[in-house]
């Protein structure tokens, strides 16, 4: 079970899309945020 | 390559994650979540009241990743095990693309994270159902149960029942009978569906000293006990049409499809090949997956099911 050696390579290339699956991450978290409270509003 | 982290990687100091998108989202079991996300949306959709569709979509959500979540913490719990097994040595901690504290962090985050919005955006009923889910499935199946004794699967599938009450609770606010005959549709369906898969599975289990129930007991009091819970489910499966909240259809198939599945535990029965354990595993999912879809069916709009 040890850690996986990866090329220095790989590693930025897995380390950037994590990156971009943080981002839409976050950008889908804003959009429910602000999605639930328009339907609360409006309930 | 000047930041701290790639100079840390390349001087080998820091253990550093060589896990990519696709180690998270296999964390999450998505092949399991996604049959908890269709039971729970059965709970939600047969509720009786409204509920704002947006609302609903983000009970959907919380169940979804509450379910990811038990996932990913049960893989970090079991990574000894896993790397024995199989079945489960390819998963991102055996295979050493993850570290379990990464594991870890995301399961109690991701966890954490659907237990509030839940209880914020939904309603606090919802919320607590899907933390004693969570709870359910973390601590007594995967840390009490599931080591301990050959009736680990049946009482710890409690946890995996669970969703269509907590669809059910985003609607109403609370517990429903007709809520609980859902649960007992998918606890006494656990059994015979994970036993057909130990049947088959049963050396694996054994290497990594998992209890289950062939491993102690062997196939015969197994195959027994699997005849046992499809009779069992026959009167739970129909419960359903006479609590009103599915159609005479559904009567009609859930009584040939319990029929069935009691058909392939009698054929698992004499069988001493892996063949029909492999074949009912499969009708196992069909069966659960085609009741909840026949009672999402009767209550869609205009009814298609007559």
């Amino acid at each position: 079970m040890g850690a996986m050696s990866v090329s220095m390579e790989e590693f930025l290339k897995r380390r950037k899309s994590r990156n971009k699956a943080i981002l839409a991450v976050l950008v889908g978290l804003c959009v429910l945020f602000y999605a639930i409270t328009i339907a609360r509003l409006s309930h | 390559m000047t930041d701290v982290a790639s100079a840390e990687f390349a001087a080998g100091t820091a253990p550093l994650s060589a896990a990519g998108v696709g180690d998270y989202w296999a964390l999450l079991k998505p092949r399991v979540m996604s049959l908890v996300v269709f039971t729970g949306f059965a709970g939600l959709w047969v509720a009786p009241g409204h509920i704002n569709p947006v609302i609903a979509a983000v009970a959907i959500l919380c169940i979804a990743i509450g379910a990811g979540a038990s996932g990913a913490i049960n893989m970090w719990y079991d990574r000894d095990i896993d790397a024995v097994m199989n079945r489960t040595l390819g998963r991102p901690i055996p295979a050493g693309r993850m570290q379990p504290n990464e594991a870890l962090s995301f399961g109690v985050i991701l966890a954490c994270g659907s237990v509030i919005l839940m209880g914020l955006a939904v309603n606090v009923a919802a919320g607590a159902l899907l933390a004693g889910t969570i709870g359910f499935y973390v601590f007594v199946y995967t840390m009490w149960l599931k080591r301990r004794t050959p009736q680990n699967i049946v009482i710890g599938g409690a946890a995996g029942a669970f969703p269509p009450m907590v669809g059910w609770a985003a609607v109403t606010g609370d517990i429903g009978w007709p809520s609980v005959a859902l649960f007992a549709l998918i606890f006494f369906w656990t059994p015979p569906h994970f036993w057909a898969l130990a049947l088959f599975r049963s050396g694996d289990y054994q290497k990594a000293g998992v209890p289950m129930l062939p491993v102690v007991a062997g196939p015969r009091e197994t195959k027994k006990q699997m005849f046992v819970y499809t009779i069992v489910l026959w009167p739970i499966a129909v419960a359903p049409y006479f609590m009103g909240i599915a159609g005479a259809a559904y009567l009609a198939v859930a009584a040939v499809l319990s029929l069935c599945f009691t058909g392939f535990s009698i054929a698992v029965w004499f069988d001493r090949t892996d063949k029909w354990p492999k074949r009912m595993f499969a009708f196992s999912i069909l069966y659960l997956t085609l009741l909840f879809a026949l009672l999402i069916l009767d209550r869609a709009p205009g009814g298609l099911l007559g």
